[in-house]
């Protein structure tokens, strides 16, 4: 499964996307936020507060409780501001 | 239609493409953003990031949601990416219908979600110092009233 990180959340994880063999056991983007913090520091910072993270699953808009299996791409990032 | 660019649209030639041939629509409303200097001067550019692929999709739907809402003849939402200066346009939407409320209303629409659900966030360049900008709290409640 592809992750990516846009804006301030890419860069406070300091990493831009990357493929990973998430475990079996997840189910949701909560899930996958969870496992993401255990990883390391910098995911750790990067998700620090759940509030101002808005998540795509297969670009579409998601939520925590979007369920992630069978998805190949999930995308983290602050509320939009573009316009 | 939808098209996400670096390079500087011309609103007039934009508007002339969208109807050109048609007599059917007797409304066009258009509405472009430009970089704004928030900051007093202090902002000397702004970089525009955004989720290629996405994007698209997400602009797609938000006009398919307009098209479903209101009677239009054409619409075109155009975005720009990448760095723009203070002054600079840097986003496009057109509203073309039959009469002018259903125009007015869309191209509002339009940018209302777009604004709360397209994904691009911007990056002010502040005299040297890179800094995400917010999101509005207004924003949100402009999509609200959508619903």
């Amino acid at each position: 499964m592809r992750l990516l990180y846009f804006a301030w959340v890419k860069q406070k994880a300091g990493i831009a996307e990357e493929d990973v063999a998430l475990p079996a056991t997840i189910r949701d983007v909560a899930g996958v936020i969870d496992w993401l913090k255990s990883r390391g520091e910098n995911y750790a910072l990067a998700f620090a507060d759940l509030a101002v993270i808005r998540c795509a699953v297969d670009q579409e808009h998601g939520d925590l409780a979007t369920p992630v299996a069978g998805a190949s791409e999930i995308a983290f990032f602050p509320p939009v501001t573009g316009g | 239609m939808i098209r996400v660019e670096t390079q500087d649209f011309d609103i007039g030639a934009e508007v002339k493409a969208l109807t050109a041939g048609r007599t059917d629509i007797g409304a066009v409303v258009t509405f472009s953003g430009l970089v704004r200097d928030m900051n007093d001067g202090a902002v000397a550019s702004m970089e525009l990031e955004h989720y290629p692929g996405m994007t698209e999709k997400e602009l797609a739907r938000i006009e398919a949601e307009a098209h479903r809402r209101w009677p239009l003849q054409a619409s075109l939402i155009v975005h720009r990416v990448g760095k723009l200066l203070p002054g600079d346009n840097i986003v496009l939407v057109i509203a073309a219908s039959a009469h002018r409320e259903a125009a007015f209303e869309a191209a509002s629409f339009l940018m209302d979600y777009l604004k709360t659900r397209a994904p691009f966030w911007k990056k002010e360049d502040r005299n040297g110092a890179a800094q995400w900008v917010d999101a509005r709290e207004s924003d949100g409640k402009a999509m609200k009233k959508w619903e």
